[in-house]
């Protein structure tokens, strides 16, 4: 007993180099990024400065790698990677649908390349890794949890984690807490419920499941006028939320309610779809909600990520959660109690509220809400802000997101008292991006970035401690900007847009900035042998 | 693609052919219309009266557009055992139906579902419920869109070519690929700080760098920073007009537009 014991810690003692150390999750992201935020206050900002406004312009590239996508369906077409690679010991790992990579952070070079036989599914896209000690989690489109040895990239166990014949669909990133995968779903077409997961990182089996509808009797039922509403409701968990240690808070945004466009037969304000929740990550109890779209019809997932802030707030230090959401409204939030302390719109085309009402949520409009001949709503159902990474800067107090103004048509298509799918159909007509500077303590815009041209993609963006703000255009160049002030320090065109968010970590005493692009991680770095 | 296996009952059965593509929404088989047919007929006589015409259920018989069950089945897989037991419990009796039938109300029930999942396709209904009268005042007044067009010139017979759901979200921006041929260019003149001013057609533009072709088809780029842009969209009125329209406005616009024959 004592001899295996032994042998046991001598073991783990010779992994220590490689597996990521749990103390990295709790803190700023230096010379790893091991989350999809890079660390749990979705804050996305380094606090690096050794890439600076003085020498920005001097980045060199430091290697470029084309992949290649196979396995499955999600191989076929164009590979675009979205995820956010963790970079953890020197090296990165991002996936992609049906797809996983892990390469050298010092050359690009594959080191293993993991591809799953699908089952079907949307392949829209993979947002990438969650990394417990030598453990990889990533989710695939047909819905299966996958655990893979960081070493080798062999699979260690897979779990089914939704149905993919029910049209659920697969794509975020998980998040350890603790000993927790934390693992959400997706899927819009057939007016699924919506639910979360702890998973355990040995076996993968379920350790508990949140809701984010109610069953009959439970509270939140009341917004509800139906079991079979409830049912049948949406509320997706499409995106990584963040974490506050010391509260021992999940924060997560949630999606859209079901059916999507024709809303009669769930009249009410539809909980917890479109809300921000807080979850104890340990059991999974909500401990409070806040809902930023009630009643939604236009297809605004709420999944925006909870930005975590601490500072002061009208003469007080608080404890605050910040979001930039689909809807087109800027929420602060009190995230010790859900309590609103400040809402306002972060593009000014918005026509779909009423007002805001005495909590800040904004008040839908019926008359804008989908009709037979069609209504004309600012934003369309892309939304304003969308799943492309915020980032906070506390030397700035500026909290940046991409955001979008447009208009779409949307109509109901679906008059029956009880409407399936979407029950509606739009037609986005015309949009412009923006990157938005908002000040937390107002609300307001302290800057923007009107790009010249319409349309086009939006990135993630990341902000450091040496005064800079990186992302990429909707044309296919990435850029450093001020943050203070928006001047754009740096440019570089690539091969296509920039299709992720940028990162940044420091290796061998030198900074490096990583971007994803299509099917190409570019790395830069400052000159040197 | 389809395939035809020949099972051990000896009863030629047809693998519905896959369509899969990156991000469809329609991701399962699709079912041969004239089974989809065949089950239809046979769903509403024998399932109808419970379930509904079109499998949604009404008040003595739950939905099964949305039904794990039917949304798990392969051709009659789980559906068939059910509809030959029954469920005593739930008041639905047995039916004894052979493998043809069953396969024919799995097919009807797979192209339901996927009917309900694929909304591109969804038809949109009455669209004209404006007042063409009101929306050729808006054309020659408030819109101000007889600035630039007018119904005996450009758009004579505007009706003619496009439908009204097209009709619809192209008069309010009229970009190519929802219905109609690319509109007039934007066309840019750019100043630099020495030489000669360049006007042409706006190829390119972002933060950097700006891309014209001029009139004997020379392409000419700039970097932005350097010269006066003077760009002329020809449709910023459009996007203008979109945050002043009411939706009676765009409803009686587009009545308007679709008597121009």
């Amino acid at each position: 007993m004592k001899r295996t014991f032994l042998a046991a810690f001598m073991f783990a003692g010779m992994m220590i180099a490689q597996p990521l150390d749990p103390a990295k999750l709790l803190q700023p992201p230096t010379d790893s990024w091991p989350t999809y935020n890079g660390d749990y206050s979705g804050r996305r900002y380094s606090p690096l400065k050794q890439m600076n406004q003085g020498n920005v312009n001097t980045l060199n590239l430091a290697w470029t790698r084309r992949f290649t996508a196979g396995g499955g369906r999600g191989g076929g077409g164009a590979l675009s990677i979205k995820a956010t690679p963790l970079e953890v010991n020197g090296v990165l790992y991002f996936a992609a649908p049906d797809n996983a990579w892990a390469v050298d952070a010092r050359s690009g070079r594959e080191l293993w390349h993991f591809t799953w036989e699908t089952k079907g599914g949307i392949h829209i896209g993979n947002r990438g890794f969650g990394m417990y000690g030598d453990w990889l989690y990533f989710e695939t489109p047909d819905c299966y949890l996958i655990s893979l040895d960081a070493r080798t990239g062999k699979m260690r166990w897979n779990h089914q984690i939704a149905d993919v014949k029910q049209e659920y669909f697969c794509t975020p990133a998980p998040l350890v807490i603790k000993n927790h995968i934390i693992i959400g779903v997706g899927g819009d077409s057939l007016d699924l419920p919506g639910y979360l997961e702890s998973r355990d990182p040995e076996t993968g089996d379920v350790q508990w499941r949140w809701n984010s509808t109610p069953r009959p009797g439970e509270p939140g039922a009341e917004t509800w006028p139906s079991k079979e509403s409830m049912q049948h409701g949406g509320g997706m968990t499409w995106l990584s939320g963040t974490y506050d240690p010391g509260l021992n808070l999940y924060y997560l945004g949630t999606g859209n309610p079901n059916p999507v466009h024709a809303a009669q037969s769930r009249t009410g304000e539809n909980l917890y779809t479109c809300s921000i929740v807080a979850l104890n990550p340990d059991t999974g109890k909500i401990a409070w909600y806040y809902q930023v779209s009630p009643h939604d019809t236009h297809d605004w997932d709420n999944v925006e990520t909870p930005i975590l802030i601490d500072g002061q707030f009208k003469g007080q230090q608080r404890k605050m959660l910040a979001q930039a959401a689909r809807n087109g409204y800027f929420v602060l939030l009190d995230r010790t109690n859900g309590q609103n302390l400040l809402t306002a719109p972060f593009v000014q085309t918005l026509n779909w509220a009423k007002g805001l009402d005495a909590k800040g949520r904004p008040i839908p409009d019926p008359a804008k809400e989908p009709k037979t001949d069609g209504v004309l709503v600012s934003p369309n159902s892309s939304g304003v802000a969308n799943w492309f990474a915020p980032s906070f800067n506390p030397d700035t107090g500026l909290f940046y997101t991409h955001a979008t103004e447009s208009y779409a048509v949307y109509w109901q298509t679906d008059t029956d008292q009880t409407p399936e799918g979407y029950g509606g159909r739009d037609q986005s007509v015309w949009s412009q991006n923006l990157l938005q500077a908002i000040d937390y303590k107002t609300g307001k815009i302290a800057w923007s970035h009107r790009y010249p041209n319409q349309g086009g993609t939006r990135s993630g963006l990341l902000s450091t401690a040496g005064g800079l703000l990186f992302g990429g255009d909707p044309t296919s160049n990435v850029f450093a900007m001020d943050p203070a002030n928006g001047k754009i320090l740096l440019h570089a065109g690539l091969h296509t847009a920039v299709s992720n968010a940028p990162i940044t970590f420091e290796m061998d005493g030198r900074q490096y900035l990583v971007v994803g692009a299509g099917d190409m991680l570019y790395a830069f770095t400052l000159p040197g042998n | 693609m389809l395939r035809v296996l020949q099972r051990s009952t000896g009863v030629a059965a047809v693998l519905w052919a896959a369509s899969i593509a990156h991000a469809q929404l329609i991701s399962r088989p699709v079912p041969p219309a004239d089974a989809v047919e065949r089950g239809h007929e046979q769903f509403v006589v024998q399932c109808g009266s419970c379930h509904g015409a079109n499998a949604r259920g009404d008040d003595n018989g739950p939905d099964l557009v949305r039904s794990a069950i039917v949304l798990d089945d392969e051709q009659g897989s789980l559906i068939g055992p059910l509809i030959r037991q029954g469920l005593p419990g739930d008041g639905m009796p047995a039916f004894d139906l052979p493998d043809a039938q069953i396969q024919d109300l799995a097919a009807f029930l797979r192209e339901r579902t996927q009917a309900a999942i694929n909304r591109n396709a969804y038809p949109l209904q009455d669209l004209l419920t404006g007042d063409p009268k009101a929306g050729q005042a808006f054309f020659n007044g408030a819109g101000g869109c007889s600035s630039c067009h007018s119904a005996a010139g450009d758009l004579a017979g505007l009706a003619t070519r496009l439908q009204p759901a097209q009709l619809q979200t192209r008069f309010l921006y009229p970009r190519s690929g929802r219905g109609g041929a690319p509109g007039k260019p934007t066309t840019a003149t750019v100043t630099p700080r020495t030489g000669p001013a360049i006007s042409g057609t706006l190829e390119f533009t972002d933060d950097f760098t700006v891309g014209i072709r001029d009139a004997e088809g020379y392409y000419h780029s700039f970097p932005r920073n350097a010269v006066k842009l003077d760009i002329r969209d020809p449709l910023a009125a459009h996007a203008q007009l979109l945050g002043k329209y009411t939706d009676k406005n765009f409803h009686d616009v587009l009545a308007y537009l679709v008597t121009l024959k």
